[in-house]
């Protein structure tokens, strides 16, 4: 890779080791990115089901997701669109908590996490257990707002945070794997950051 | 896939400016390659010591061709708006890949509308561009919302029959529609159902122009939003 001639960048010492390349802190700013109308749902028609190849395919109602074990993500996300925030604290459930009622077959690998907007996108299974995955309700102590994904939105942080669905209203567990909406349209199937898998061929 | 969005060289083959805060470069590709309107390209900055910053602009300029064109909005303390305005020259080297966005692209045959606040005409323009060239002004509606005349970006080129600009704090002179922001009123003539729509600007912009457009009979599933910005 070539210099772009006076270019310095951030000086070292005020870069963040915890930033994966090519991201910048947004700091208090949480920038806003999705392509469709942002929806209000009201969290009394609010559903989140798990289906699939799985033992036991489950919906679970508002209430009833509330009623499962509580568990937080605090830490960093980070946007393809280059910006990261950090010391996020989401509230919500573990999707470990979820498959341990819907139980997951031998034969799925992966995973369309989908939308009440219609909005899909695709995981490899390994990426939404042991840990590293939630449906949260809460960001900092509030509610969700409609903007950023409320009542609910899928939690993935360790990928760009277009994974992280908003308005998330489904997983379903597949054998192999298909493209989501962004996925589709030119984006990477897997999206790490620290490996910037911004694009497809990255 | 792979090749059409690998890395590639690009010399700054012209620079002018839009508004006091914007500016465009013309851009010439070592490989060409054809963009749909809407889409756009990544630009990398790679300090000395490997130290790198990207960022996504919008292609203005319509496809064909071996230059594509990107308007960049300077950002207050923005580390590569403001190098590309304040350091970039004719004939330096940029790397760039692209063109990448498929969703917000159009394909030069379906009739659409565009709403576009301030910079997010860019990629508006680039369909514009494209309706014109093809002689197909029924092609596109465009509404541009912009605070004052001196923001408009493209403003020798972008009046016409298909264009409407709203002035939200300052009019020209003689302006027949009061200023202030963009209404139910401004949009309704120009919306058709056969037209998809396509909305481009500030989180703000698009939220309020969504709602408009709903409020007038919209269907949700033919709006197609780039939003960019923090919420408030």
């Amino acid at each position: 890779m070539v210099a772009t001639r006076g270019f310095v960048g951030r000086q070292p010492s005020s870069r963040d080791p915890r930033l994966p390349p090519g991201q910048y802190d947004a700091g208090d700013e949480w920038p806003v990115l999705h392509a469709e109308a942002t929806p209000s749902i009201d969290t009394a028609n609010w559903t989140f089901t798990i289906d699939g190849l799985v033992d036991t395919p489950t919906s679970w109602t508002w209430d009833e997701i509330h009623a499962l074990e509580p568990d937080r993500y605090e830490g960093a996300i980070h946007c393809v669109t280059t910006w990261s925030k950090f010391g996020m604290t989401f509230d919500g459930v573990s999707i470990d908590t979820l498959l341990e009622i819907t139980g997951v077959r031998d034969d799925a690998a992966y995973v369309m996490a989908r939308s009440h907007t219609g909005y899909t996108t695709n995981l490899p299974i390994e990426d939404v257990v042991d840990g590293r995955a939630w449906v949260v309700w809460d960001v900092n102590g509030a509610p969700l707002d409609d903007i950023h994904g409320g009542p609910a939105r899928l939690l993935v942080p360790h990928l760009y945070f277009w994974k992280s669905a908003k308005w998330v209203s489904g997983l379903k567990f597949m054998a192999e794997d298909e493209q989501g909406f962004w996925e589709r349209n030119g984006y990477h199937d897997h999206g790490d950051p620290w490996l910037e898998q911004r694009y497809q061929g990255d | 896939m792979a090749s059409r969005s690998s890395w590639q060289t690009a010399v700054v083959a012209a620079i002018g400016p839009e508004t006091s805060h914007a500016k465009t470069f013309r851009l010439r590709l070592t490989e060409p390659r054809t963009h749909r309107p809407g889409q756009f390209y990544v630009v990398r900055l790679t300090a000395p010591d490997g130290y790198h910053a990207q960022r996504d602009y919008s292609v203005a300029s319509s496809p064909g061709g071996d230059d594509i064109e990107l308007t960049v909005e300077m950002l207050p303390d923005g580390e590569v708006s403001g190098f590309l305005h304040n350091v970039v020259e004719v004939g330096d080297v940029l790397e760039v890949r692209g063109p990448v966005g498929r969703f917000f692209s159009w394909d030069g045959a379906t009739p659409i509308l565009g709403l576009a606040g301030g910079s997010g005409v860019v990629p508006l323009m680039s369909m514009l561009r494209l309706a014109r060239r093809a002689n197909r002004p029924d092609l596109m509606r465009l509404v541009v919302s912009v605070r004052s005349p001196a923001d408009l970006y493209y403003a020798d080129e972008i009046s016409g029959p298909e264009t409407t600009v709203v002035y939200t704090r300052d009019a020209p002179a003689g302006s027949a529609r009061p200023v202030g922001r963009l209404t139910a009123e401004d949009v309704r003539p120009l919306v058709e159902s056969d037209r998809e729509v396509y909305v481009c600007g500030s989180a703000g912009f698009c939220d309020g122009a969504t709602k408009l457009l709903l409020e007038v009979g919209v269907d949700v599933q033919r709006i197609r939003i780039s939003r960019w910005g923090p919420t408030s």
